[in-house]
């Protein structure tokens, strides 16, 4: 027992930040924030699922995604699909030309709901689908591309043009999907408004929990065997594999266990923001999605929900106070941060704050956490490295 | 159909020079990117923004000629051209300087500190040049169309972009496969401590070849301007597939990115008279995908032991 609590916690050290964490987001938020904040808030800890799932397969997997808006927005298209459907009964869609289908597909002389929409009438299909598509769908890219040994810099590529075309596809569709303004007006969830302050507060808490439990899992897989192989395939793949270890798979399911992570955080974004559309989920937006991670810190899990929240704070108030400015802090802060600080914030914390608190640093034989800057000794990751 | 086989043929010759001109924009940019990318495994993804700079510094000379030196006109393209090939080239050097020289060792990281580069880049246009596209004064030897036959137009824009590609690719390849320098620039690449050993400067190296691709882009920008008109984010907007047609190429082989850039730029190009325009882009992207699940390497591969 008290070994399990050791795996999910992550020793008294991680469990000291994980309570920190908890208190923050389910105490303090909503003790000192007003509803709307709030909101904000929980729809800023959505995309912390997002930077977990980074935390999990680039930090420590070496799998640099480019594409976790694909499964942010499946998540968040599924939900979303369910909610419109609700939304658009026969009453409330009477003085369309037909009625019962979501008026934008109405608006695009869609006659007939199509058969893709017709499952996410049922709720636990919906959810169903939450989990199971993106894991499919990481399934089959991953499958294909590490067991051909594809490089983490072609992997990056062709996870943006996979995302390119999703966007594409979705804008082009409009009568399908609600093209680039999205599926909008969403109301209810089996009867229960989604839009007032109570729902809120209680989708503000279902989120923050699942995010915690998501915490919980990922400290439990990265310190199982499989989260020591996949650091150690990060810094040398080949010893890896001339050991014995089926690398590809490795690779695979912490590549899953994102996309899920992912999936997980979109569905509940569309719930608490009310909306789903490309512009959250597209190449730039995905690529934002990795700031968060490096931000954080990439080998923090609880950096990332850090890295998360500052900044998307900083996005709200410069994009609105000096709309200008943003773009240039948000370049610098991507070549600051990885010029810099390839370790985020957590980096600060282990070299500065750390020391503080804890003496000793080899307590027990626990040795200090792995850091990026470490690779000094490293060989050339490419060809073309100097040396 | 009551299309005649003859206008068939027309509409398909139409089509296909219209790829050619995206395939022209393609390969420019593409020939940079692949030297960057596949002689040096760096990934630069503010390469659109170099070539932003050189469709601006293309729309800035030509500013310049038409107010100051109206007489220069039918010339100032030439110009205008190298001068974009330098401006792109020297940024690009003092980029590599001060960011990617302290990052070979990490590629991924290349990738995102680039990635801000290009959002930094993207707003510094909007804040200097404005955020209205802008198209410089094309000379009148280019404008006007070429017609062959009656029902086949082809716009002398295009012919002089397809001339222009052509000379830069030809330019490259001597470069890199038949000169000095390009004999360096492939010796520190397959085996940096060796060439580092007889004596080459291989940092000097790197920044000239980081120096090289950023100008190719910037050419490709000043190209850009007789096909479209420049934004902020002109650049971006080839970026994507940019880097799949240098993927799909074969990183590290010429033949194979010329091969890419034009059935990538074909197939888009002619699937769209046919299909709508993101129908077509879809299915190309998706098709260039499929093919590198199934073979990685690209098409052209050069066997390395590694």
């Amino acid at each position: 027992m008290k070994n399990l609590m050791n795996v999910l916690l992550g020793g008294k050290e991680g469990a000291i930040g994980l309570m920190i964490l908890a208190i923050i987001i389910l105490l303090l938020m909503p003790m000192f924030l007003d509803v709307f904040r709030l909101n904000l808030m929980g729809k800023y800890l959505t995309f912390a699922f997002v930077a977990v799932g980074l935390v999990l397969c680039w930090g420590h997997g070496g799998i640099l995604s480019l594409g976790q808006g694909i499964f942010f927005g499946i998540g968040g298209y599924c939900m979303a699909m369910f909610l419109k459907l609700e939304a658009s009964d026969m009453q409330s869609t009477a003085a369309q030309t037909t009625p019962g289908i979501p008026d934008f597909m109405d608006w695009n002389q869609v006659t007939s709901l199509p058969m893709l929409w017709e499952p996410f009438h049922s709720f636990s299909f919906t959810l169903f689908a939450i989990i199971v598509i993106p894991i499919l769908l990481a399934f089959i890219i991953g499958f294909a591309m590490f067991t051909r040994r594809v490089g983490d810099v072609y992997f990056s590529i062709i996870m943006q043009a996979i995302v390119a075309i999703l966007t594409i596809l979705i804008i082009g569709q409009q009568g399908f999907t609600g093209g680039i303004n999205g599926i909008t007006d969403l109301k209810t969830l089996h009867d229960w408004d989604i839009r007032t302050d109570e729902a809120k507060y209680v989708l503000y808490y279902i989120n923050a929990l699942l995010l915690l439990a998501v915490i919980m899992i990922s400290r439990f897989v990265l310190s199982s065997k499989l989260g020591r192989l996949l650091s150690a395939m990060r810094d040398k793949e080949e010893r890896v594999r001339f050991s014995g270890y089926d690398v590809a798979m490795y690779k695979v399911f912490i590549f899953c266990f994102a996309a899920v992570v992912s999936s997980i955080g979109g569905a509940m974004f569309t719930l608490q923001v009310g909306f789903m559309s490309p512009t959250i989920i597209g190449i730039v937006p995905s690529i934002e999605m990795v700031i968060l991670a490096a931000v954080g810190g990439r080998l923090s899990l609880i950096g990332a929900v850090y890295g998360a929240v500052l900044v998307n704070l900083g996005k709200t108030y410069f994009s609105e106070a000096f709309p200008e400015l943003w773009l240039f802090l948000l370049g610098g802060l991507f070549i600051f941060v990885v010029m810099f600080l390839p370790d985020g914030l957590a980096g600060v914390y282990q070299k500065y704050v750390r020391p503080l608190f804890i003496k000793n640093k080899t307590v027990n034989g626990a040795t200090p956490p792995p850091t990026i800057d470490s690779d000094e000794n490293k060989e050339p990751v490419m060809k073309g490295g100097v040396k | 159909m009551d299309i005649s086989f003859a206008e068939f043929g027309a509409i398909f010759a139409m089509q296909g020079f219209n790829g050619l001109s995206v395939f022209c924009v393609l390969l420019l940019m593409a020939l940079g990117l692949a030297i960057i990318f596949g002689q040096m495994g760096v990934i630069n993804m503010a390469h659109g923004e170099f070539l932003t700079i050189g469709a601006y510094t293309t729309f800035f000379i030509s500013t310049l000629t038409e107010n100051y030196f109206p007489q220069l006109l039918p010339y100032y393209f030439i110009i205008a051209i190298v001068a974009a090939f330098l401006t792109s080239g020297i940024i690009g050097y003092m980029v590599e300087r001060l960011m990617i020289s302290r990052l070979y060792q990490r590629p991924l990281d290349t990738l995102l500190a680039t990635w801000g580069l290009s959002l930094i880049m993207q707003q510094l246009f909007r804040s200097v040049f404005g955020p209205k596209e802008v198209s410089p004064t094309l000379p009148d030897w280019l404008m006007g169309s070429y017609q062959p036959t009656e029902s086949i137009d082809i716009p002398i824009n295009g012919l002089f972009l397809v001339g222009v590609t052509l000379t830069v690719t030809a330019f490259v390849y001597f470069l890199i496969y038949r000169s000095r320098w390009g004999l360096q620039l492939r010796a520190t690449n397959q085996n940096r401590f060796m060439s580092g050993a007889v004596g080459i400067n291989t940092k000097r190296v790197d920044s000239l070849t980081f120096a090289l691709g950023c100008g190719l882009a910037g050419i490709a920008g000043a190209a850009f301007t007789t096909i479209g008109s420049t934004g902020p984010t002109a650049g971006s907007l080839y970026i994507v597939d940019t880097f799949l047609v240098v993927v799909f190429g074969g990183a590290a082989s010429l033949l194979g990115t010329i091969a890419s850039a034009f059935s990538i730029a074909q197939a888009q190009s002619l699937l769209e008279f046919f299909l709508s325009g993101s129908i077509a882009k879809v299915i190309t992207l998706a098709t260039v995908i499929i093919i590198l699940m199934l073979r990685p390497q690209g098409l052209f591969s050069i066997k390395v032991r590694k």
